[in-house]
């Protein structure tokens, strides 16, 4: 029972786990990336169209590719042309809504939602499926789970140890003390801004691939917003992340059990996950420390 | 032949040039100082070298070799580092990470945090230089910040150094071992570049002396052969008066009282620690000390921008405080009468009762730079009957207004109606301190008044505030420079991490023992003295005399007998127990 709700509580919390650490990278560079809503909706679209035509494989592919076109957007016109992070990152939300039901109408002839659509093949741990109380955690996953959850490590090594990771940090933190050190202060905003479109985009293809089997307009339900606040209250960091994003899906999982029972209106229930959230962000802000330098552009100084 | 050489160096920005064809000769293993007033153009030559700007005429040579530097990474791949005025490190990273930034010993990507931690400790250990490198940068003194910015430099292997006015946030024992460090480094050959505008500083640590002035170079001297006041005459073009000229010493009431004052800070940890000082008309109090040890936040809290967590302040006996602030006592001999009602607004309040404040930060806050001169000549007197009525601004009287503070502070203008961010910085801060003392305030509260003025303004500033406390105004000033604070003031308190932990009169201790207290040292006395002192506190609370208690002068208590080192943690040897008998 416990195992259970904690599995549902992984699967709920990957996609806010994903996009979070995207956020992460995005944010330890210096560039606020408010547009990961935006590029989970475009993920979760083309993720459909990739899995319907080829198979998941290509929806991933297909998700990466489109989400980080997005990104691509959001770089140039915030890093290189210095426009306002959280304008061009709303912008692009607004864009990808758009874009979706375009899209949607022509390739499926309905604005609102894609045929089903094949997932991967779940997988089980080896070895840890004969525990009884283990089997509802490890057995029956999407790969992505895995995916997702070895990328936590992952994502610490390459930010704390590797050189990339230093001054991709550097750039985040003092651009200028970068740039006179001969650091490529653009292309280290790029890459933080580049790597959260790639992880938004898997977020929003395992939704709509994995999750559902089939694409649904809204149905990422600002889970974009969620990771960010999941980022903020994980401190920049992707652990930290991770057990915010946890926390998260174990709400969500949790409101759906709830609703099963239910004595209180169902809206109020749905309301659990996104009003813990506020709260948590509350208590724990000041406690956090972002980049220094996150959210400025930054401009060389020339005469 | 020489080491560096440059040749007609020409650089210019809309409306000035920087660097008027400028040639200089530097030797290998010379230490070089660059003087000039602020605006001389000494950064922006440094900023040429060091490949952040390119030069507009003339040529830079290395080892007889024609160069072209046309990026820092150019420069430093020429051995030449800068260090700049501002430091450019990463507050929250590592002293080792800060070093080796951008050329990381690695291997598959992977940095390689021993083999750097090896080298950059061979480094410090070559040039003498006691760093911890597994520190966080802002977690040190502004020394050590400066010399991992050295260290930065030399770790990429520069073989000409340039030093942007290192010493200006430096106390005196910091100076002095920069020195000791930077001998070292000619020592081994290294070639140095040290700008500053401080005379003596220069006569103490340079071989050659080079002079620019409004963008000439005016000469070159050897040490041997100069001397301060022709130094001087060399930077600004005319003799310079050393000297102020500062009335006796007549101390009247307390204008401002702070009691126990706790201010937290940004971070919401108290900036400001239980500090009491008390100022008195006709006298200069200044507050010495490196800058971030809750200066700025005293000031704020006393000019009304800032919070305090607890204690007291009194402008002229109204206790001005927010938790008494609705009901504005005038506290007189322990009865409590009602003050006549004020309009709202913190701030305002402060200025009816007669403080004039002079900010730090004089662009953000002492000037609204898109507005023009007459405009900002009228701010905080906007309301006053004389320049408005029932809401209409009385463009005339106010223009004739600014008018006369130009015509009175001697400020050098196009005219009136250009906005004041197209006015010079020595002219935006005289338009301040016009508005402010014109106003005729009893209390002036002046922070880093004269921070990047040239040496005319500076005078002016200063002059300017000797004479507000001539006819009576009681003045707070703060600055990070020693040397003002001393000769400006009457009394001098040290803040460090928010305390003021010591008190004198200038003259009666040596800037060594100043910078002392300004590096956290403490009074030399035991715990013993702590009660005698926080006695000699209350006493002269209630006495209403002034703080502390002189060395010698057992009078603790009368009038006119404070001065003398009073420390939190202790007090100056005989102060201590002056203090416990008064
Ligand atoms: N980036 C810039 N743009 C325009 N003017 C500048 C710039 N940098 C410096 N100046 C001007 O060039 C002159 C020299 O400045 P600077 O080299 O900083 O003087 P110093 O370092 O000797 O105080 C000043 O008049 C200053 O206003
Ligand atoms: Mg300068």
């Amino acid at each position: 029972m416990v195992s259970e709700l904690l599995a549902s509580a992984i699967r709920m919390g990957l996609p806010v786990l994903l996009a979070a650490l995207g956020a992460v990278y995005s944010e330890r560079s210096g560039v606020v990336n408010i547009g990961l809503e935006g590029m989970m909706i475009t993920g979760s679209f083309w993720g459909a169209v990739g899995a319907y035509y080829a198979g998941p494989l290509a929806g991933m592919a297909l998700a990466v590719a489109a989400s980080v076109l997005m990104a691509l957007v959001h770089a140039v016109v915030s890093v290189t042309f210095r426009v306002d992070q959280i304008v061009s990152g709303v912008a692009l939300n607004i864009l990808a809504y758009g874009a979706a039901r375009f899209s949607s109408i022509a390739l499926f002839q309905k604005a609102t939602m894609s045929p089903h659509v094949q997932g991967f093949t779940p997988i089980s741990v080896p070895g840890l499926d004969q525990v009884p109380w283990l089997k509802p955690l490890v057995t029956n996953l999407s790969p992505l789970v895995v995916v997702g959850f070895l990328l936590v490590p992952l994502s610490y090594w390459v930010i704390e140890k590797t050189v990339f990771g230093l001054r991709l940090r550097a750039v985040g933190e003092n651009p200028l003390a970068a740039d006179t050190l001969g650091l490529k202060v653009f292309h280290l905003r790029y890459a933080g801004v580049l790597l959260s479109g790639v992880l938004a985009g898997l977020a929003g293809a395992y939704l709509s691939v994995e999750h559902t089997g089939m694409y649904v307009e809204g149905m990422t339900q600002g889970k974009g917003y969620i990771a960010l606040a999941a980022m903020i209250f994980g401190n920049w960091s992707p652990v930290g992340a991770m057990g915010a994003a946890l926390l998260f899906g174990f709400a969500e999982s949790l409101s759906f059990r709830v609703v099963e029972s239910a004595v209180v209106p169902y809206q109020f229930i749905k309301m659990i996950p996104y009003a813990l959230t506020l709260v948590v962000l509350a208590g724990v802000l000041k406690r956090t420390r972002p980049p220094a330098a996150d959210g400025i552009p930054y401009e060389r100084e020339e005469a | 032949m020489a080491f560096l050489e440059l040749r007609e160096v020409t650089k210019r920005f809309p409306g000035v040039v920087a660097n008027d064809r400028i040639s200089l000769e530097i030797d290998r293993g010379e230490i070089r100082a660059l003087v000039g007033e602020n605006g001389a153009g000494k950064s922006t030559l440094m900023k040429v070298l060091s490949g952040l700007y390119q030069p507009d005429a003339g040529e830079i040579r290395l080892d007889g070799r024609r160069v072209v530097i046309d990026s820092p990474r150019r420069a430093i791949e020429l051995g030449i580092g800068m260090v700049h005025q501002h430091f450019m490190l990463i507050p929250r990273f590592t002293v080792l990470e800060n070093i080796v930034l951008g050329s990381e010993p690695a291997r598959g990507g992977l940095l390689r945090e021993r083999e750097a931690r090896r080298i950059v400790g061979e480094l410090c250990q070559k040039y003498e230089f006691t760093l911890d490198l597994g520190a966080r940068v802002e977690d040190l003194s502004v020394g050590a910040q400066q010399r991992v910015e050295i260290l930065k430099v030399l770790y990429r292997g520069a073989e000409i150094l340039i030093l942007d006015e290192p010493t200006a946030v430096l106390a005196p024992q910091e100076v002095r071992e920069l020195f000791v460090n930077l001998r070292h480094l000619r020592d081994q050959g290294k070639t140095i570049i040290f700008i500053s505008h401080k005379l003596d500083e220069v006569l103490e640590i340079a071989d050659r002396i080079s002079v620019l002035r409004r963008g000439v170079l005016v000469g070159t001297v050897r040490r041997e052969e100069t001397e301060r006041a022709a130094l001087a005459r060399m930077m600004v073009g005319r003799p310079v008066l050393l000297e102020l000229e500062k009335g006796p010493y007549r101390p009247g009431e307390d204008r401002l009282v702070v009691e126990d004052l706790t201010v937290p800070g940004p971070g919401g940890r108290p900036a400001v620690r239980r500090v009491s000082l008390r100022v008195r008309a006709g006298e200069i109090y200044g507050i010495a000390g490196i800058e971030g040890n809750g200066q700025s936040e005293l000031v704020e809290a006393l000019s009304g921008l800032r919070r305090a967590s607890a204690g007291r302040i009194l402008i002229g006996g109204v206790s001005v405080t927010e938790a008494t602030m609705r009901r504005m006592r005038p506290v007189t001999e322990g009865r409590v009468r009602r003050a006549r009602p004020v309009a709202e607004g913190r701030v305002r309040r402060l200025r009816e009762l007669g403080l004039a404040h002079i900010p730090e930060d004089r662009q953000r806050r002492g000037l609204i730079l898109a507005m023009t001169v007459w405009e900002n000549g009228v701010l905080g007197l906007h309301r006053s009957p004389s320049f408005a009525r029932r809401g209409w601004l009385q463009v005339r009287p106010i223009k004739k207004h600014a008018q006369s503070l130009v015509r009175e502070f001697d400020i050098r203008l196009p005219g009136l109606d250009i906005p004041v961010r197209n006015v010079s910085g020595g002219n935006q801060q005289k338009l301040i301190l016009a508005r402010e003392l014109g106003r005729e305030p009893t209390l002036i509260v002046a922070s880093q008044p004269t921070r990047g003025l040239d040496i005319g303004a500076t005078e002016f500033v200063r002059q300017q505030l000797l004479r507000a406390r001539d006819r009576g105004r009681a003045v707070l000033l703060v600055s990070a420079d020693l040397e003002e604070v001393l000769s400006l003031s009457d009394r001098v308190g040290v803040m460090y991490g928010g305390e003021l932990v010591a008190e004198f009169r200038p003259g009666e201790v040596t800037p060594e023992e100043i910078g002392h207290y300004m590096l956290g040292g403490r009074a030399r006395a035991t715990e013993a003295a702590v009660g005698g002192t926080r006695g000699a506190d209350g006493a002269g609370g209630t006495g209403g005399a002034g703080g502390g208690v002189g060395p010698a002068g057992g009078t603790g208590g009368a009038a006119g007998a404070d001065g003398g080192v009073r420390g939190r943690g202790g007090a100056g040897e005989a102060g201590g127990t002056g203090g416990g008998m008064a």
